[in-house]
């Protein structure tokens, strides 16, 4: 009785020293590492930045971008409160005129201030994810004819080849025309620089996504091949039940790669179609030239690489959830 | 079973196939006859490479024989289908579908208008339990074992209620134990649903235990039947009292006899001089 219980404590004393040098571990590879990595690298940044003077004054240290940072996030708010305050001047006007003359149907306009920084955000995520969706659409059942059919491969294969490799701003001009050809309307839904910048977009993030679904369908195994031979599936139930499922983990490779150039793609395309977003936010600044710009745009750098870092966790999220392979390691 | 009733239901004539490659055709099988009654058990030996997968896969309809034909019931196999449904060596199961769905996806595809709903569920239930594999339906294929994938696969088959049941290596891949275990699963099954069954097998002990007749096939190139041995063992067999018996003893070592003495084969790996001296050996059997 007594041994037994000793035992058990001397067990759970080692399990639990077990748990606690296994919890420094992890907190040294979670926390420490990257902690020391970004302190140094602020470091090297502040230093650098003292030695560099621009026309626009000197290079922003990490300090200024900090500073800028959140008057950035001040501006939007006065922003707001400024368009809370218009909308509810116009309210009260609208009910004093409606008081006066009931027949009379109230005009609301829109507030006409300048997007914040705030603003782009948003319009940039929308427009990626719009080119993103219509690349993806058009990528991934080209992608598997593709990888179905050798001869589909080998027709669509050398403009995979071509179009590859294209720079987005080789295709903007293009892109710009032709929409200011094909999008003619009174009351247009979109408006055509955004247009612009999410076609842009698709015509670089097809191709990712087309290749390794195409890559992924045509190294489906063979014997499941065979099963669903012997089964005599119908070609759809075969895409349905047997290709899809077991290319998933290489579409979702594709489809990360290309969101990453997607995004990336799209700051480019923002500046010279002067969609409103991130990328016409960095232009503006640019031409701008105020002794805080390089600041402001240094915020517009940093912001850009954590939203895409984000967009790429968030691609993993979805393939966790949708792969069935929840063992495979997904970086 | 039903051996004594003799009937026409499998018909491989003069079958024969060869693959283009660079170096020209290469003739993998050439002249393969062989006829098989309803509900009997064949198992074909040979060694690695000489074409047993391929008369297989002729059969099943995944590859297309260049000369003769296969008949299934007077009728010629040209493709695929579940009426010849394969045990793959690898269980081949659809590792995102569990159990239980990767014989549902063939039950549905079989019996589509034929079954209702809950018909399938009690057929699916049913096959699964045929295998012992009920406690684990809801399983996917890498949460269970070798052993238990195998007999996943051999329930899909099943379930299809195929006129011939494929199996190509199905138990290769298993240890020793496992394998015993499900031999004796595939015996009980075979007595059970009388199915033909053609298997292919690198154990002797196996082909001898489980086979009506073991069909013996020459090695490649233009590989063919080379003797058909009968194994007239009274079923139900057992395994520990077969093991002390001469005529069990007799069959495996006609069996052997055919494999070392009169189709030798020494793999490639040995020295060359060993090479040419076991093609002399080849050429005199």
């Amino acid at each position: 009785m007594l041994k037994t219980a000793n035992l058990s404590k001397v067990t759970a004393l080692e399990i639990k020293s077990a748990v606690n040098t296994d919890f420094v571990k992890k907190a040294t590879n979670i926390l420490l590492l990257p902690m020391i990595g970004l302190t140094i690298f602020l470091f090297l940044w502040h230093i650098a930045a003292k030695n560099i003077d621009t026309s626009l004054g000197q290079f922003p240290g990490p300090s200024h971008v900090l500073e800028q940072a959140n008057t950035l996030v001040d501006e939007h708010f006065n922003e707001r409160e400024k368009a809370d305050a218009f909308y509810e001047r116009q309210e009260k006007r609208n009910a004093a005129r409606v008081a006066q003359d009931p027949t009379y149907e109230a005009k609301i306009r829109p507030y006409t201030g300048k997007p914040t920084f705030v603003d782009q955000i948003w319009t940039s995520l929308y427009t990626v994810m719009v080119g993103f969706l219509i690349a993806s659409l058009i990528a991934v059942p080209l992608g598997i004819l593709c990888g179905l059919s050798q001869n589909a491969y080998a027709a669509i294969n050398p403009l995979i080849q071509l179009f590859k490799p294209v720079s987005p701003l080789a295709w903007l001009p293009l892109v710009t025309m032709v929409v200011s050809a094909l999008y003619v309307s009174d009351d247009p839904m979109f408006s055509k620089s955004f247009l612009t910048s999410a076609f842009t977009v698709s015509l670089c993030c097809l191709w990712p996504t087309l290749v390794n679904t195409a890559v992924g369908v045509s190294g489906i195994n063979k014997d499941l091949i065979n099963v669903s031979k012997v089964l005599t599936l119908s070609k759809w139930a075969h895409i349905i039940k047997i290709v899809l499922p077991s290319s998933i983990p290489m579409i979702f490779t594709g489809l990360r790669l290309s969101l990453g150039i997607g995004w990336m793609v799209l700051i480019a395309a923002e500046m010279l179609a002067q969609n409103p977003g991130l990328g016409k936010f960095v232009w503006d600044e640019f031409q701008n030239g105020s002794s805080d710009s390089l600041a402001r745009i240094m915020v517009a750098v940093l912001v850009i690489g954590m939203i895409g870092f984000m967009l790429d966790r968030l691609m993993l999220t979805v393939q966790r959830y949708v792969s069935w392979d929840k063992s495979a390691t997904l970086r | 079973m039903n051996t004594s009733i003799k009937q026409k239901h499998l018909e491989l004539s003069k079958v024969g196939i060869e693959f283009p490659t660079p170096k020209g055709p290469f003739c993998a099988l050439k002249d393969v006859d062989l006829k098989i009654d309803k509900g009997e058990f064949i198992s074909l030996i040979g060694h690695s490479g000489c074409g047993k997968s391929t008369v297989l896969n002729i059969v099943a309809g995944l590859y297309q024989a260049t000369q003769g034909g296969v008949l299934l019931d007077n009728k010629e196999v040209i493709q695929p289908g579940p009426e010849r449904a394969v045990v793959f060596q690898n269980h081949s199961l659809l590792p995102w579908l569990t159990a239980y769905q990767n014989v549902e996806l063939a039950v549905k595809q079989v019996f589509k208008g034929k079954m209702n709903k809950a018909e399938m569920k009690d057929w699916i239930n049913h096959n699964l339990e045929l295998v012992h594999m009920t406690h684990a339906a809801d399983k996917r294929p890498d949460e269970i074992s070798g052993g238990m994938k195998q007999r996943v696969g051999i329930a899909r088959a099943l379930a299809m209620q195929p006129k011939i049941l494929l199996m190509d290596e199905p138990f290769g891949a298993l240890d020793a134990l496992t394998r015993a275990h499900l031999q004796d699963s595939l015996m009980e099954i075979h007595a059970e649903l009388g199915n033909t069954v053609i298997m292919i097998t690198h154990d002797v002990d196996e082909a001898v235990l489980l086979s009506d007749r073991i069909v013996m096939m020459t090695n490649g190139p233009s590989a063919t039947v080379g003797e058909i041995l009968k194994v007239d063992l009274p079923r139900p067999r057992d395994r520990l009292a077969l093991a002390d018996q001469p005529d069990y003893n007799h069959y495996r070592h006609e069996v052997l006899t055919f494999l070392y003495e009169k189709q030798r084969k020494v793999e490639p790996v040995s020295t060359k001089k060993k090479a040419t001296e076991a093609k002399g050996k080849n050429k005199v059997a």
